[in-house]
């Protein structure tokens, strides 16, 4: 199968504006009738997008430096905790940081102010130091009188996910919501044949330095995402049947915009973000054209007990049958629910194609492939001296 | 025929009276008691479906509030902050009674009042805290 486009022939087309781009869902639609040629033929770009909670998640702010100085030894914004051990006046405000006297106020929550535009109060301590003098800061901040606020969140965008269900007689409280006892619901959170990563499941054009849509803003997959697994099962449509490979993403939150930012609190779990990414893939040949045809029954997922130690694993579904709003296993009819937005992922892929068509977004071919043969290791606990 | 969900709150003098009879023998109104929150001494709460000709569920309202007891229509008492909803489904998942479902054609939020039986399960589901029932 030779390669029929190049990423310069299809940046070439989008700037003269006559390139074609669909979504990863009018794609399917189109296959349905297209031949995987026919569609390599046809469409240049696939749009997809997520728009789903991201635990790991934050932002790099750089304060500033106030008159005496400070080496901010400890941090609070609006009392979260944020990391002091970045020199002076640089620091890291994780999505899910929060202080434990106020759970339901985290990091997600100081980034969305910030966003917004409002104050922020900021609260520092050092030991003060020669060319340090100061000791204490109380003051004010926002997102005009800081210096960088770069949003960069270690592991986005899961290529696939489980559904949640829960077996016990009580009702638990999880990042996938509430799970009601004795298996009465099932949540699940990939967006199925428009989710970024299932659409190039073998990461022929998203790598290292790939273009995307960020939060509003044009940013970048900077590495491969925390816990990058590319060994988990595949089923015969080439896409892993559980959370597999992730992205490393990162962007400059001061052009970012609260639409696509959502802080959020799980109860009884705590703090977490909803990211929005929009990842442009080029149909570059026949192979990527099939890859971005899959369709919802196409792709599937395995159904986990979140209940029971060890999350064992109950069955495995198809994304169709979980958009049908019910799903069978282990012989009972269990109603379905997503908890990630279907409804603003597809409006970010309809931006994203919109910044295309204008010739506004420029795709990028990986400066860095991902690698290949990646798997994870537990966190094994060995005999500590105490001395 | 009408069919309307209401809140009933009671102040405590009010526990022991035979209300339902009379809205069922006076009103001919079926009723059908989905929640209920009773402390003898202290303020009671019911949500009651009321079924019957919109004129006597009038009267009966009017007997109700008669007797001093806060009558409110449910949807009065439900708050949701639609405009900030991001429609990510996680009202969905806890609410067994139908009231908050997907629309599975735009995956938008449909909130449909009526079904509502003040489980309050939105309430702590919804990761941005949208929803409020004012039940007791």
């Amino acid at each position: 199968m030779g390669q029929i486009k190049t990423y310069q022939e299809i940046n070439t087309k989008l700037k003269r504006g006559e390139a074609v781009v669909l979504t990863a869902e009018e794609v399917s639609k189109l296959a349905k009738k297209a031949s995987p040629e026919e569609v390599a033929e046809k469409v240049d770009v696939v749009t997809t997008a997520t728009f789903g909670a991201m635990c790991s998640s934050g932002a790099i702010i750089n304060f500033g430096h106030a008159s005496p100085p400070i080496r901010m030894e400890k941090i609070r914004l609006n009392g979260v905790p944020c990391y002091e051990g970045l020199a002076a006046v640089d620091s890291y405000i994780g999505a899910t940081a929060c202080d434990p006297e106020n759970p339901e106020y985290g990091g997600a929550h100081v980034i969305q102010d910030l966003l917004e535009g409002k104050d922020v109060v900021l609260e520092a301590w050092g030991k003060g130091t020669d060319c340090y003098p100061r000791k204490y800061i109380k003051t004010t901040i926002n997102i005009n009188a800081i210096n960088e606020l770069i949003l960069f969140n270690p592991r986005n965008a899961y290529q696939n996910y489980n559904v949640a269900v829960n077996t016990t007689d009580k009702m638990i409280y999880t990042y996938m919501g509430t799970l009601l006892s004795g298996m009465r619901n099932a949540t699940y959170s990939t967006s199925g044949e428009l989710s970024p990563l299932l659409n190039d499941p073998e990461f022929r054009t998203i790598g290292v330095g790939t273009r995307i849509f960020l939060c509003g803003a044009q940013g970048f997959v900077v590495w491969p995402g925390t816990q990058f697994n590319t060994t988990k099962p595949k089923n015969e449509y080439g896409v892993p049947v559980s959370n597999a490979a992730t992205i490393a993403v990162m962007g400059n939150l001061k052009e970012m915009s609260s639409e696509y930012i959502q802080a959020a609190y799980f109860e009884k779990y705590g703090v977490s973000m909803f990211v929005g990414i929009g990842i442009p893939i080029p149909v570059l040949d026949a192979d990527m054209a099939k890859r971005v045809s899959i369709n919802n029954s196409q792709i599937k997922t395995s159904v986990l007990d979140y209940g029971t130690a060890g999350t064992p694993r109950l069955g495995q579904v198809t994304y169709e049958e979980l958009r049908s709003g019910f799903i069978k296993v282990k012989g009972k009819k269990i109603r379905t629910a997503s908890v990630s937005s279907l409804s603003k992922a597809r409006k970010i892929a309809d931006e994203l194609k919109k910044m295309l068509l204008k010739g506004e977004f420029e795709i990028s071919q990986p400066v860095q492939m991902f690698p290949k043969n990646t798997s994870l290791n537990s966190l094994e606990e060995k005999e500590v001296d105490h001395d | 025929m009408i069919k309307k969900r209401y809140i009933l709150n009671f102040p405590p003098q009010s526990g022991d009276k035979p209300l339902s009879y009379h809205l069922v023998k006076d009103y001919d109104i079926r009723i059908n008691i989905l929640k209920a929150e009773v402390y003898p001494g202290k303020r009671g709460s019911l949500l009651l479906e009321l079924q019957g000709k919109e004129v006597n569920i009038r009267k009966g309202i009017e007997y109700l509030k008669s007797h001093h007891i806060v009558c409110e229509p449910l949807d009065k008492r439900i708050r949701f902050q639609e405009d900030k909803c991001i429609d990510c489904g996680n009202c969905t998942a806890v609410c067994f009674a139908g009231a908050l479902t997907m629309d599975p054609e735009t995956w938008k939020l449909n909130f449909d009042k009526g079904k509502c039986v003040v489980c309050e399960l939105c309430i702590t589901a919804c990761p941005l805290k949208l929803f409020e029932i004012d039940f007791r």
